[in-house]
């Protein structure tokens, strides 16, 4: 790792932005303080830093959804004003975001059209969607409904939106959270070809593995500031991540000798359940035995029955009695009150809202949880305030949750901090029993390496954890047995030694549900 | 005696069409605006008084309009931009609306109004049956008519009418597309408010020429009821109003062929079948699942 | 220069305490414009409207008259609110409930005994809560809006109450008037504090604070606040929204039912073929005004009375249409709301529009 310039002057015939001192601020925080960045014509840049490092406001400024309160952006040598985002598309500045700018309820060319300032006829637009989707290997079909496709399809459309438009940029947010490593690399493919024809690509991911193979350039924002580029394949995914974070991230210990597992303490018997909604995805015939003493983690892209399945185990969606036992008891049909009291916790992957109410304060928001289990919160009907707090606090110390006075309602937490909080507040409890969607998304790492730590730690005390995450990376560093869910579909749970980042890719596209039909 | 009977459903159905076709270019956009009452019963007032004061149906109407427009303004700024519960400023608007209007009607009730005349559509007028039915109307049913075929036109087959629906299925993609949430809504809730305000004008200027205290009479409830009935398709409010206006004359006519029903009875069927159309409606959670705006009723604050 | 709205972090304790009162000054201040639209002079007609009423014992007695029928619904109404469940249809609730509650008096005038006036509130309690359980089955077993049944189930109340006064309830002695008969002495709710007040004031502040305190320390309240405030969560606590549905409706359409029967059995001592001036409604606003707090509700319940008493007063005295009331009633629910927006939310002045268009934390 080279101790170079900090920024480097890479300004030149070739530059296609240049950003110069770009500095917002919102109220006390200053998101972005003098921030200087140079994107190549061609070029594959990548933007990488934590979570509430600045980036999202740095592409907005540049997608002209926020108005810098300093500094200029200059295109193609040329200072620009870019009032909104129709003025960053006349640029020829495009975006694909993370969480999709897709209107479900319209059909695919709908949603293209309104993202180009003359659109023209609908037929016409349709007969250009599918030729220039079908060239670039991302076939799109103009008249389905959004609604309709999975996220890959949908990432699809906002991509073909970008490329109708001639983009000489396109920013692109977090473009493979969604994708199974197969797609991801078709999208690879996708982007060289753009880069080949000219085509600047502005990347962000958390994934350094993928910045090191495909990006030219990657500059590192940390607490709004620009704290350093490289040349990120010269560098290796740990040195890349010591630049976000600061210093260096310690490895999640799985503990030195494999453990012994125990009895079955959370177990799944074909488990099966109708789409509630037009909307979600029906279970199939699901089965899993979760031991005493192990993680278990349940990989798969979005939108495949994530939550419906985590509905299912925690109680919040009725099922025949034998489909969930927790410790051998029959509980399919029981309230998640009932489940809670036979020792199991659970944690969504909503934080706010779901796992915990915005507008709530902390101590209120463990009454949530633990009303019914023997933490002596209700006497006679009513609420003890006081063993609420004491709890309260309990949490925020072992779990190093940060607030900027007791007791604030859990709205004005940050992400990572109400993380801390929720998964806290069941760990707390040490749980025989525990189940956890997405446990550390958008956490930055420290407190991600936290509660991942946490999550194992609980688990070698003879707990059984299930983990349902889209996070490869997470699962493979906790997981000792490794599922995959596909459409409702799960796939045998395998020990994570043997596991490859292709097979559980082929098990995302598919594999999980011709393996379940086998079966 | 047929065409008396169908002659009375038209003008029954009349207002509930303009103010649900209103109402539902509103929700569109996922604005609920639950006062179309009071937004109706400010047009029916206004309307009379102006109608009254100048001499001229016409200038009645403009101002009804008007009227609906500024209470609709009053509830945009307050969701829109103050971004409150949507459903409790509707119930304010509407208590709000019954209130003015008492007072400003006070001096006018009992007072004969002025009825809009008919126009007659030449050559179609004369037609055997269809021709007094339909072709002998005043201008708000001819109105009315085109208002839908507008309406339906305009949200499928329009720009306007894709970004309209566009903000009321995702209001946050739209936003990041650049569209301005805010003002395509505060443009849908006023076009809602013109429609209730003229719906009202209706009411007070055609259906029956004078000013009542409480008109309205559950009207605009309804008009809310069949939104939701037409699945939020403009076409289908036609059919529901038209199903309406037959069910609220029935009182009328039973009582000119002498059936012994209490009156009271015949007078809540319009109520009963609102109540009876939504649990149907309701029970079919797939059609109205996907039909309803996604963003209906939600608050929008640009970006936390 | 723009005006823009700031998501405060939490909210404000200040603003939380402050916003009603703010409200009702400009409400003062809407009202003193539209008297001196209308001619008056704005200062005498405010303060014969909010003022004069509270300096005479009979004007006071009316206001606390008509505050107690607006506490009560609006207590019930506070529980469907906090939760969640918007019932409009109070005003259908308190009808049925004072026919329900009139049953014995009318039809069985001779069963006068001790029991007679615990039976009629417990009736009128019941068939307020039959009233409500309409809306509230649809919403729980068939997702139908309840806002909609339950304002259309007000009119076919009050078509009940008006068939039932000019038809078989109607009083055999009466001169075809449409009324039903006069209630016995042991039907009529007596006075108390030397007549100062019904007994229907206790009976509604005790349950006023009983419901302040089951808001405010017991799982039930909290689970209420949980499901109004964030649904998802709540189901996650273990709470059903379907119970609590039927759970406020039915607690709502009880106290609604019960005060109808102190109204007629207490006030008009028979039924009429109108036996509210709009109380379900104007409960509405009190709801909000009182922050949907029980003791907040029983301050806006005065508060509100006041305004009818006070339109009585500008009339008698001014000459000023009592509808003006009504107006006043509207724009204070306005009020309440728009500065409702202040607990959340603070404005900030910007320079330019463009600058306004978002604001984010990151």
């Amino acid at each position: 790792m080279d101790d170079g310039t900090v920024r480097q002057d890479r300004s030149g015939t070739d530059t296609l932005l240049d950003a110069r001192g770009l500095t917002k601020r919102f109220g006390d925080i200053l998101a972005n303080d003098r921030i200087d960045l140079v994107i190549n014509k061609g070029e594959i840049h990548a933007l990488l830093g934590e979570n509430g490092a600045g980036k999202s406001t740095l592409v907005k400024m540049f997608y002209g959804s926020l108005e810098p309160d300093a500094g200029e952006i200059l295109w193609q040598g040329r200072a620009v004003g870019i009032d909104n985002p129709a003025a960053a598309r006349d640029l020829g500045i495009g975006m694909v975001f993370q969480h999709f700018s897709l209107f479900e309820a319209l059909t695919v060319v709908e949603n293209i059209a309104l993202a180009l300032p003359r659109p023209g006829r609908m037929a016409d637009l349709a007969n250009r969607i599918e030729t220039v989707s079908r060239d670039y290997g991302l076939p799109l079909n103009p008249a389905d409904i959004v609604a309709d496709l999975p996220v890959g399809i949908r990432q699809r459309i906002e991509i073909v939106r970008c490329l109708l438009q001639e983009p000489q940029l396109i920013i692109m947010d977090e473009p493979t959270s969604v994708l199974t490593p197969q797609e991801a690399d078709q999208l690879f493919l996708t982007l060289g070809r753009l880069a080949s024809e000219g085509c600047a690509v502005l990347y962000i991911s958390h994934r350094l593995e993928e910045v090191k193979r495909i990006c030219h350039h990657a500059t590192i924002l940390r607490h709004g500031q620009v704290v350093r580029e490289c040349d990120p394949t010269l560098e290796t995914p740990a040195s890349l991540a010591s630049m976000m974070v600061g210093a260096d991230v310690a490895p999640v210990n799985a503990g030195a000798q494999k453990p012994e597992f125990g009895a079955a303490r959370l177990s799944l018997q074909n488990l099966s359940a109708r789409a509630a909604t037009p909307f979600a995805t029906a279970l199939n015939d699901i089965s899993l035995d979760l031991r005493a003493g192990e993680v278990v983690a349940i990989a798969g892209v979005a939108g495949n029955g994530q939550g419906e399945l985590f509905d299912a185990i925690s109680g919040e969606v009725p099922l025949a009695p034998d489909m969930v036992r927790i410790d051998g008891k029959l509980c399919g049909n029981k309230s998640i009150t009932w489940r809670r009291q036979q020792d199991a916790a659970f944690v969504p992957e909503e934080r706010l809202g779901h796992g915990a109410v915005p507008g709530m304060k902390l101590s209120r928001n463990i009454v949530l949880t633990r009303h019914s289990t023997a933490d002596g919160l209700i006497t006679g009907g009513l609420v003890s305030t006081a063993r609420a707090s004491a709890l309260e606090k309990r949490i925020k110390k072992n779990f190093d949750v940060r607030m900027s006075h007791d007791d604030p309602e859990a709205r004005s937490l940050s992400g990572g901090n109400l993380q801390k909080f929720v998964v806290g507040r069941e760990l707390d409890r040490k749980p025989g029993v525990l189940v956890v969607n997405q446990p550390t998304w958008g956490v930055d790492a420290g407190a991600a390496a936290l509660i991942r730590q946490a999550l194992i730690d609980l688990a070698r005390s003879g707990s059984a954890v299930l983990v349902i995450s889209q996070d490869l990376d997470e699962i493979f560093e906790i997981a000792d047995r490794i599922a995959v869910i596909s459409r409702g579909y799960l796939s045998v749970a395998e020990p994570a030694a043997g596991m490859t980042r292709e097979r559980v890719g082929l098990l995302m596209a598919g594999g999980a549900e011709t393996q379940g039909e086998v079966a | 005696m047929f065409e008396a009977v169908l002659l009375t459903v038209i003008t029954a159905a009349t207002p509930l069409l303009i103010a649900a076709t209103g109402e539902l270019v509103s929700e569109r956009s996922g604005v609920l605006n639950l006062g179309v009452e009071g937004m109706m019963i400010m047009g029916a007032v206004v309307g009379f008084a102006v109608a009254n004061q100048t001499g001229s149906g016409a200038l009645g109407v403009i101002a009804a309009i008007a009227a609906g427009m500024a209470m609709s303004a009053l509830f945009g700024f307050l969701v829109l931009v103050l971004v409150t519960n949507q459903v409790a400023t509707g119930l304010a608007l509407t208590i709000l609306g019954i209130g003015f209007s008492g007072l400003i009607g006070e001096a006018y009730i009992g007072v004969p109004g002025l009825k809009l005349p008919e126009l007659f559509i030449p050559v179609l007028s004369d037609l055997p049956f269809v021709g007094p039915v339909l072709f002998r109307q005043d201008a708000i049913v001819y109105l009315s008519f085109a208002l839908v075929a507008v309406v339906a036109y305009g949200l499928f087959r329009t720009r306007l009418g894709l970004v309209l629906r566009a903000v009321g299925d995702n209001h946050g993609s739209a936003h990041a597309l650049g569209y301005s949430v805010i003002r395509v809504r505060f443009a849908a809730v006023l076009f809602g408010g013109a429609c209730s305000g003229l719906a009202g004008a209706y009411l007070s200027l055609a259906y029956t020429p004078q000013w009542v205290e409480n008109m309205t009479a559950g009207r605009g409830w309804i008009a809310l009821a069949l939104v939701v009935f037409s699945s939020w398709l403009p076409l289908r409010v036609v059919v529901g109003a038209y199903l309406f206006g037959a069910v609220s004359v029935l009182n009328l006519h039973a009582q000119a062929v002498e059936i012994d029903i209490p009156s009271q009875l015949l007078s809540s069927l319009p109520y009963l079948a609102t109540i009876l159309v939504l649990v149907l409606i309701s029970a079919n959670r797939r059609l109205t699942l996907v039909n309803t705006p996604a963003c209906l009723g939600k608050p929008f604050v640009p970006d936390r | 220069m723009r005006i823009e709205l700031v998501k405060r972090k939490e909210r404000s304790q200040l603003m939380l305490l402050l916003s009603p009162l703010i409200a009702i000054a400009l409400t003062a201040l809407a009202a003193g414009l539209i008297f001196s639209i209308s001619g008056h002079n704005p200062l005498i007609a405010l303060y014969k409207f909010f003022i004069e009423p509270l300096t005479q014992q009979w004007s006071l007695e009316a206001t606390i008259d008509k505050a107690t029928p607006l506490v009560l619904i609006g207590c019930g109404l506070a529980v469907c609110y906090l939760s969640n469940n918007w019932n409009i249809g109070a005003e259908g609730q308190f009808v049925v409930g004072a026919v329900f509650g009139s049953a014995l008096p009318v039809l069985f005038p001779e069963f006068e005994t001790a029991a007679t006036l615990p039976l009629m509130l417990l009736f009128g309690a019941i068939g307020g809560a039959l009233w409500a359980l309409i809306p509230a089955v649809l919403k729980a077993r068939f997702n139908t809006n309840e806002i909609l049944t339950s304002l259309m189930l007000v009119y076919v109340a009050s078509l009940i109450l008006d068939y039932l006064v000019r038809g078989p309830w109607r009083d055999p002695g009466g001169y075809n008037f449409p009324e039903s008969r006069i209630f016995s002495d042991s039907a009529t709710l007596p006075e108390v504090f030397g007549g100062l007040m019904s007994l229907s004031t206790p009976i509604t502040l005790v349950i006023a604070v009983i419901l302040a305190l089951v808001l405010a320390k017991t799982l039930k309240g909290f689970e209420i606040r949980v499901m109004g405030e964030s649904p998802r969560a709540g189901s996650f606590s273990g709470f059903s929204a379907r119970g609590l549905t039927l759970f406020s409706f039915v607690l709502a359409g009880a106290l609604a039912g019960l005060a109808g029967t102190m109204e007629v059995s207490g006030g008009l001592n028979q039924l009429l073929p109108v036996i509210s001036p709009g109380y379900g409604f104007t409960a509405i606003i009190v709801a909000f005004l009182g922050r949907l707090n029980p003791f907040g509700i029983i301050v806006a319940g005065f508060v509100l009375a006041l305004s009818y008493i006070g339109g009585e007063a500008v009339q008698s005295a001014m000459g000023v249409s009592n509808k003006i009331a009504s107006v006043i009633q509207g724009l204070l629910l306005f009020f309440v709301l728009a500065c409702d927006t202040l607990i959340l939310y603070r404005f900030r002045l910007t320079r330019r529009w463009s600058a306004a268009r978002e604001t984010t934390h990151v």
